[in-house]
């Protein structure tokens, strides 16, 4: 759990460093390490970009909410397969409330995400509605608040 | 001719040593690109829910002065703390004082106690504070060593030693700043023995208490006997990351405790209300917060002991707080020489031993305080000086 936590806050950390914080040897650590990733607890070690700092990048997000007809037998997991499939599709939840899937996508472009809510979302069988909000800014991701000036250590030097 | 300047300074006070530490802070002010592993507090900003809470109260209006002692609610809640987590009773109508961070907390303890030329038995290396105070209270400091044979715990068969027809009160703190030292129950015990025997009163700083890694965390006053005799401080600074909220505090014996209050209601009024208002969510919902605090702070005492003792320095396994203290002997330099080197080559900041007391002579206090990233390049740095050092 304590590895986990560690890792999922800097996926960088050298096994050597994580090995002495969380007092294990350093083959321990790999073995539970590997074990992890066996079970797939651990699926990757990604980076997160504040992609609005890249001058070259123009991205755009969008969150769709969408109604569905749940398949019977299956309820919703057809659908949502069916949807997450699409690579733009970058994270889709099952939710309750006034919709059925929230989905996150990202394109280059308003109308490649424009192209795929006519084209490919809509015209699916047991999509009934979609509703698309386009990300303007983002300020906080996955815990991490971007622009965050909390990094400055306003402490002195030194003290008793 | 040089006239020289009047003083008007008082004798007593011009005779206080300066705190070794300022020089310290001043040297490594001027440079660039510093890590600083001499910074006595966490590197946690407040929690939000507590910045949250005391803002509330100044949206609400809660800028007034409160009761001398403090809110009684305050009170009521740091009492039902003490008594959860270490099993001491206090009752908060006058048993408990709010004060202006522990420092001011131990200030009172010791007015309140002292007559003119009471002795004062202070362990060292201890925190640079508790000397002068003694001093500025009319007492007189004696000094007794623990050393890292004994894994920095004083035994009391030493306390038993320096013991004179004069001797008013002992001071104690652990989890220990700057040594890290944690004292055991049974250590505590052998320590009660004396402490009864002498009739004395202990000044029990335990303002580290939350942050003891090992093994569950033993009050001084929860020993048997000793809470009638024990003045226990402690406070929101280091658990709860709030050291510029200045919030502490004091149980301890009715009658002590109400000789602290008047001195406080006559000096300080009391302590600041949108603080207090922020200790109260501290503690009524601020587990959460100390839990995850605490396990960073292990982390990297782990990391960071590790990495002193591959380096070649001897470094015991500190049980609290977020220092460690280790031997540089092997280098052939003083604390002194060792930490401005240090700062100088390798723009590490680190706090000499001998700011806290003569038997700090030969360690040096590192705070992992810092983030891992920052601890890990500190670390890196420190290994290049030492190799160098040590051929």
């Amino acid at each position: 759990m304590e590895l986990l936590k560690l890792l999922e806050k800097n996926g960088r950390l050298e096994v050597e460093t994580i090995a002495s914080m969380i007092d294990l040897s350093v083959d321990e650590t790999n073995t539970m390490m590997e074990r992890l990733e066996k079970q797939s607890a651990i699926l990757g070690y990604s980076t997160l970009i504040n992609w609005a700092k890249v001058l070259e990048y123009e991205g755009v997000t969008a969150m769709i909410d969408v109604k569905v007809t749940p398949t019977r037998g299956a309820g919703f997991d057809v659908v949502a397969e069916r949807i997450y499939r699409f690579p733009e599709v970058k994270a889709l939840y099952l939710m309750s409330g006034a919709y059925d899937l929230s989905i996150s996508v990202e394109g280059k472009t308003m109308m490649g995400i424009s192209r795929f809510v006519s084209d490919k979302l809509s015209t699916l069988d047991s999509v009934v509605s979609t509703t698309t909000h386009f990300v303007l800014k983002k300020y906080k991701h996955d815990g991490i608040i971007f622009e965050d000036n909390d990094e400055q250590d306003k402490r002195m030097l030194v003290s008793p | 001719m040089k006239t020289q300047e009047k003083s008007y300074v008082a004798h007593h006070v011009d005779q206080l040593k300066p705190s070794g530490i300022r020089r310290f802070f001043d040297l490594a002010s001027q440079m660039e690109d510093v890590i600083s592993l001499g910074v006595g507090e966490p590197d946690f900003v407040t929690p939000w829910n507590v910045i949250e809470a005391s803002y509330h109260s100044l949206e609400q209006g809660y800028t007034s002065y409160t009761a001398n002692a403090g809110l009684l609610e305050l009170r009521q809640e740091i009492s039902k703390f003490l008594k959860g987590q270490y099993s001491v009773e206090y009752n908060p109508e006058n048993q408990v004082l709010v004060t202006v961070g522990a420092s001011q907390a131990i200030d009172v303890a010791l007015r309140a106690i002292l007559d003119s030329g009471d002795e004062v038995i202070v362990v060292e290396p201890s925190f640079v504070s508790y000397v002068p105070t003694v001093r500025l209270a009319g007492g007189v400091p004696v000094t007794v060593d623990a050393t890292q044979e004994y894994a920095f715990k004083i035994q009391a068969e030493q306390i038993e030693e320096v013991i004179t027809p004069k001797t008013k009160a002992l001071m104690i703190c652990s989890p220990n700043n700057p040594t890290g030292a944690v004292l055991s129950k049974q250590e505590m015990e052998k320590i009660a023995k004396v402490v009864e025997k002498h009739d004395l009163v202990v000044i029990s700083d335990e303002i580290y208490a939350d942050l003891t890694y090992d093994e569950t965390y033993t009050s001084f006053a929860s020993i048997t006997g000793m809470s009638e005799r024990t003045i226990l401080i402690s406070g929101f600074s280091k658990a709860f990351a709030m050291t510029g909220w200045r919030l502490g505090y004091a149980a301890g014996p009715k009658s002590i405790l109400e000789a602290m209050t008047k001195i406080h209601q006559y000096t300080i009024m009391c302590a600041p209300t949108m603080a207090q208002h922020g200790a109260l969510e501290a503690l009524r919902n601020g587990k959460n917060n100390v839990l995850e605090m605490k396990t960073s702070y292990r982390q990297r005492r782990n990391f960071v002991v590790k990495s002193l003792q591959d380096m070649g320095l001897s470094c015991h396994l500190p049980g609290g707080a977020f220092y460690v203290f280790p031997s540089i002997t092997s280098t052939g330099l003083s604390s002194e020489e060792f930490a401005e080197e240090l700062l100088q080559s390798q723009q590490v900041a680190v706090v000499p031993g001998g700011v806290f007391g003569d038997s700090g002579e030969g360690y040096i206090r590192c705070s992992y305080a810092t983030s891992m990233k920052q601890l890990d390049k500190a670390m890196k740095r420190m290994r290049r000086f030492v190799e160098q050092k040590v051929k």
